[in-house]
């Protein structure tokens, strides 16, 4: 019988990684929720904003496997963020310098 | 005979491209990132006008309610990212019971959803009420974006759930397997990008003060 046993072998994620990245994520989630409590004006904002950055390569790297897939899925998420990035960025000029 | 056998057998694995599945499927995740992408475009433009309008809005929100719905959907993007290893490592039981782990929890957020939201409508905030067309323009906006974006959001959840349910039955079936399980992979990644949706939806809306 002919398999795919040429094929690459796939990356398997152990489970631990799993759990220290899900610790990882909720001791996250309490610490915006703490700081949120705090009065940091728009500090606050830029506070919680990286924080759900942090959270999201987490997510993206570790359970959606970007890290270990194969190089052509890092430029499909470069492209869409980097043009969600350039509607954000027009957006704001045009909405500062009204 | 030996022949015909093996011709099956390669016809099994030609018509097979798991790349390519994956592919279609991130490019599919590219127009839903586009899709709520512009929705926080309209809410960074309306909380730029009208921030201390927005603070006030949010205050009616439940925290509580809202980072315990955080904790229930990263922890079933963890169930899910288990069973998909658990699935890789010929490890049938604990996929199923994480599968089913992470149904759980999804049906879970949606409850807490459906009683927050209850208790909003309760108090007379809901689109087009007259307590909330009473209230000031940058309010109404919060909430007009609260309801669609959450609102869209378990939408989702609800798409996310019928897939995974799925994908359970096709693993009872065994016709998702160590060698052939892309389409768990990709429910996995809808999963998580439904999951990535709200680590963002979570601090603009319920954690303004």
């Amino acid at each position: 019988m002919h398999n795919n046993d040429s094929k690459k072998e796939h990356h398997v994620t152990g489970y631990g990684t799993y759990l220290l990245v899900w610790v990882a994520l909720i001791g996250l989630t309490s610490i915006t929720v703490t700081v949120a409590g705090i009065d940091f004006g728009m500090v606050a904002l830029a506070i919680a904003l990286l924080i759900a950055a942090i959270k999201s390569s987490l997510v993206i790297n570790i359970f959606m496997h970007i890290k270990s897939d194969e190089p052509i899925f890092k430029v499909f998420l470069g492209v869409s963020l980097f043009t969600l990035i350039v509607i954000f960025v027009l957006t704001a000029f045009d909405v500062i310098n009204r | 005979m030996s022949h015909n056998e093996h011709a099956i057998a390669n016809e099994q694995h030609v018509h097979r491209d798991d790349t390519g599945a994956k592919m279609g499927m991130w490019l599919f995740l590219f127009t839903e990132l586009l899709l709520f992408g512009g929705m926080f475009l309209i809410y960074a433009v309306y909380r730029f006008q009208f921030s201390d309008q927005f603070r006030v809005a949010a205050l009616e929100l439940n925290t509580s309610l809202g980072t315990l719905n955080t904790i229930i959907l990263l922890t079933s993007s963890l169930t899910v990212a288990l069973a998909i290893t658990a699935i890789q490592k010929k490890n049938k039981f604990f996929a199923i019971i994480n599968l089913v782990l992470t149904l759980f929890f999804a049906l879970l957020f949606m409850v807490i959803k459906y009683f927050e939201w209850g208790s909003k409508f309760e108090h007379g905030i809901y689109p087009g009420s007259e307590e909330l067309l009473n209230k000031q323009n940058g309010e109404v906006l919060f909430f007009g974006l609260y309801y669609v974006m959450t609102g869209l959001h378990g939408l989702h959840i609800i798409i996310g759930m019928a897939l995974l349910f799925w994908i359970l039955i096709l693993v009872m079936k065994d016709k998702i397997t160590h060698d052939n399980f892309v389409k768990m992979e990709n429910s996995g990644l809808y999963w998580h990008l439904v999951d990535l949706i709200w680590i963002f939806l979570f601090p603009l809306f319920y954690l303004i003060h």
